[in-house]
């Protein structure tokens, strides 16, 4: 090195070897003792496989959710006041609207970047929720909820009900026609609920439907109330998730006892932070090109009228295809009513379902009697009950989706609504149970095949000098499956020296070249 | 750092890309390559936020403003992802997991502080237990009233009854009133109760459907001689499956459709419902012309409108 400014040469000494960060690091490390724990937060090591990215878009979407929410919060009303419409959206000037919906089209149309920010938290919502079932799903069928992580899985249960809920209760405010429809569904559901549901109402509601407070009370759950507790069991899920650390899948190196892949700095820091751009972005891009719920075009909420193409959001769907396939058995006797053609379904099947999602680890405990520790994550196809399990709950909701639509179907096709709704009844029970046996198969048919799932290597074939063949497989590329690699453990720290020699890489190897295995 | 505490990990340098991370290879040959790739799609991902904001400042329309800022962060979360992915150490490295749970003393250290304490402050003094847990637990009991009860009135009967009685006018949204001509056979509206049409309790609980069915007077089941002079006859337009309004009517089959599940009222045989998850008819609201020849209601409905609940009752009186 050549002379430097002696001051300056003499104030990096004085900084010390890792200067002035370091010195950051000391005081904070004096005050709150960070460096130990910090450094072990770097080194913290994330398996690479593309499912775990699953959980992250949930993430991200929720970060979404709350910037495009507390922008929409700024501008709506949330009141069912009658007033009548001035704003710029020149169809409704002169009508009787509620100020919640008023609010909402001038969001739209009124507010700079509104219309933007409204369909971003609409599309992100539905991101939100699917990513969570997505993310759930895999969870699932590789048994990453297994002893230690059982908690974390009802955490997560939790969450998705949540997300569910705070997506229905959003979709209520704007107190359009359609989701107008869709609180009145609400209503009579909680309505039907045995002994309690006309009191549960009448509180809520604070009187007979519609009322006038609704609006408010929900606007209240919306975003104060569910985004705490989401905001809270979310921080539960990933502290977690750091002390229990990543499960990750067989393979070469990796066992119970240790986590192999990429380090939390710098490497997925900037890949994770770089998948949130995107995950942003690609809601922007969404609010931006994909028009969802224009209510300027169904009206502020009139109790008396409807409009033909009622449709809740998605996730609502198995349940409104449950209501359409039920049997109209209404059980009236010794005075009352039980409205059982609703009570089943709306009520007591969803609950049954999340119900069956908080206890499924425990279930399994006891009917494998596995109580160990699990970290290494199973290949679905080696759990085949398990898998067939899960692949039927899929169909089963998913024939519950699709039966959502049955005027639909009926009048695409041409067919009678009669044929669909029996067609459906029937397939909801069938579908399931073909969907199982035929994962059930599949699993078995899976494990027999030597190397199954990974990519194909090339064959060499040889002949020798004698015309005699022989062939010989060519050795794996990285990323050919996860048993190829050997990890070495993290490094402790950065010599700085030895990176000087590195810096353009241009074909030297590191002085680590060597791989070093701990077991 | 000392390493006395990590005795898993040795001193390696953290490199940089490098030909030895098996997973950078190719990157790690052109590492300047990549990075001027990786600069350019950085750099069109700021620029394109740049354009956000000029779009913004310029009012543009939503989907210039979306589609500026949202090419813009996914370019930019591109960038920084394959930045990470190309030219950051890839490993894979390894890191020893530590059991969570802690030492077989430490758990008896634990178990002792919890059963040997409590022997001695909660066994001894049950009664002070008792009477804590007792005061706790009724004003656990009682909080529930300001939380939940406050909230609204008890139902009482409010669920039972409509703003129909005898001799009701009905009009429709605008207040006018409905005489014999009003609907042409096979017509339909929507009327209220006179002075409710505008009020949301009328509009979501009051609300009947008035259709006028070919053939003049019409008995739509026994005992039900009168309700529909001239062939005007109403029903409830609250479905009885969950409350939508029963808003379609198919003119040829005569049939009213709820567009929520599809469910299916015959008008001519008191709405019996003939398909769909709806369990029970909609109430029909009796009907007679009055001297000045306008359409008022003989009774309220004799039943609660729209879906079930719990003290709905079952069996029907008469006038409300
Ligand atoms: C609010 C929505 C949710 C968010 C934002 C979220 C976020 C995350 C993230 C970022 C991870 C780490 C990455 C990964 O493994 O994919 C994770 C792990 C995990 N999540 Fe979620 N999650 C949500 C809902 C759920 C649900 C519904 C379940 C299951 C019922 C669940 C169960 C788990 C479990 C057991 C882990 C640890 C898995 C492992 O270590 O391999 N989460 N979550
Ligand atoms: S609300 Fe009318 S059929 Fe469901």
């Amino acid at each position: 090195m050549s002379e430097t400014l002696p001051t300056a040469r003499s104030k990096r000494q004085a900084l010390g070897p890792y200067g002035r960060v370091g010195k950051v690091v000391d005081e904070l490390d004096d005050r709150l003792g960070i460096a130990k724990g910090g450094r072990v937060f770097l080194d913290k090591i994330f398996p690479d496989h593309w499912s775990f990215m699953l959980g992250e878009i949930a993430l991200y979407s929720f970060v979404v959710l709350i910037a495009t929410g507390v922008f929409l919060a700024l501008y709506f009303v949330p009141s069912t006041n009658q007033i009548i419409y001035h704003g710029s959206y020149k169809p409704l000037r002169g009508q009787p609207v509620s100020e919640a919906y008023a609010s909402t089209v001038n969001i739209s149309f009124g507010v700079r970047g509104g219309l933007l920010i409204r369909q971003m938290h609409h599309w992100s919502a539905d991101i939100f929720v699917g990513s969570i079932v997505v993310h759930m799903a895999r969870i699932f069928f590789t048994g990453a909820f297994r002893k230690p992580r059982e908690l974390n899985w009802t955490i997560g249960t939790t969450m998705l009900i949540l997300a569910v809920l705070e997506g229905f209760i959003g979709y209520s405010l704007p107190d359009d026609l359609i989701s107008g429809t869709g609180l009145r569904i609400g209503y009579s559901i909680a309505e039907s609920i045995p002994f309690v549901g006309s009191y549960l109402v009448s509180f809520l509601w604070g009187g007979t439907f519609p009322g006038n407070v609704i609006i408010g009370r929900f606007y209240l759950i919306h975003v104060f109330i569910i985004p705490l507790v989401i905001f809270g069991l979310l921080g539960a899920h990933l502290t977690l998730l750091v002390t229990q650390k990543h499960t990750q899948f067989k393979g070469e190196g990796r066992t119970e006892k240790n986590v192999v892949g990429s380090p939390m700095f710098p490497t997925f820091m900037a890949k994770t932070t770089g998948f949130m751009f995107m995950v942003a972005g690609m809601t922007a891009l969404l609010g931006a090109f994909a028009q969802i719920n224009p209510i300027w075009q169904f009206g502020s909420y009139d109790p008396s009228k409807i409009s033909y193409a009622v449709q809740p959001d998605w996730y609502m769907g198995w349940l409104d295809g449950a209501l359409r396939i039920m049997p109209s058995w209404e059980f009236a006797g010794w005075g009352h009513t039980v409205p059982l053609e609703v009570f089943l379904p709306a009520v007591i099947f969803p609950g049954l379902i999340f119900n069956i999602c908080f206890a499924w680890p425990a279930l399994e405990r006891r009917w494998t009697g596995d109580n160990e520790l699990h970290n290494l994550l199973d290949r679905p196809r080696d759990r085949p009950k398990r898998t067939a399990a899960g692949a039927a709950m899929l169909a089963l909701l998913f024939t519950l989706f699709a039966a959502s639509s049955t005027d639909v179907l009926a009048n695409y096709f041409h067919i009678s609504l009669n044929v669909v709704l029996w067609a459906f009844r029937v397939l909801t029970i069938v579908v399931p149970i073909i969907a199982g046996f035929v994962t059930y198969g599949i699993c078995l048919e899976m494990q027999g095949v030597q190397g199954i799932g990974k990519r194909k290597r090339a064959v060499i074939v040889h002949r020798s000098a004698q015309g005699e063949y022989s062939t010989v497989t060519a050795a794996p590329r990285p990323g050919d499956g996860h048993e190829e690699l050997e990890p070495e453990p993290v490094p402790v720290r950065i010599d700085i020296a030895s990176l000087a020699g590195t810096e353009e890489g241009n074909g030297q190897s590191s002085p680590t070249g060597a791989r070093q295995v701990t077991r | 750092m000392s390493d006395e505490h990590e005795p898993s990990r040795t001193k390696v340098p953290m490199p940089l890309a490098t030909l030895s991370d098996p997973h950078l290879g190719d990157s790690a040959t052109h590492p300047s390559r990549v990075e001027a790739i990786i600069a350019l799609i950085l750099l069109v991902g700021t620029v394109l936020m740049a354009g956000f904001g000029a779009a913004y400042w310029q009012n543009w329309n939503p989907v210039i403003l979306g589609g500026t800022m949202g090419a813009g962060l996914f370019l930019l979360g591109f960038g920084l992802t394959a930045w990470g992915k190309y030219l950051m150490p890839q490993g894979p490295f390894v890191e020893e997991r530590h059991p969570v749970a802690s030492s077989p003393e430490a758990r008896g250290a634990m178990a002792a502080a919890l059963v040997e304490r409590s022997a001695v402050v909660v066994k001894r003094r049950k009664m002070l237990g008792g009477i804590f847990a007792l005061g706790s637990g009724i004003f656990g009991i009682v909080a529930i009233f300001p939380l939940l009860r406050s909230l609204g009135p008890v139902p009482g009967t409010s669920l039972e009854h409509t703003d129909w009685r005898k001799g009701t006018l009905l009009v429709d949204s605008n207040g006018r009133s409905v005489s014999r001509g009003t609907l042409v056979p096979g017509g339909i509206m929507t009327v209220f109760p006179e002075g409710k049409e505008n009020t949301s309790y009328g509009q979501a609980i009051d609300q009947t459907v008035l259709v006028r069915v070919p053939g003049g007077n019409l008995t739509t089941a026994p005992g039900r001689e009168t309700w529909a002079p001239a062939g005007y006859v109403a029903y409830s337009k609250v479905c009885t499956h969950l409350g939508c309004p029963v808003g379609l009517y198919e003119q040829q089959l005569e049939l009213l459709v709820c567009p929520c599940h599809q469910s299916m009222f015959n008008v001519r045989n008191g709405a019996v419902p003939q398909f769909g998850p709806a369990p029970r008819p909609l109430p029909q609201l009796p009907l007679y012309f009055d001297t000045d020849g306008n359409l008022r209601a003989q009774a309220g409905y004799d039943q609660a409108v729209g879906p079930g609940f719990f003290e709905r009752s079952t069996t029907k009186e008469n006038g409300t």
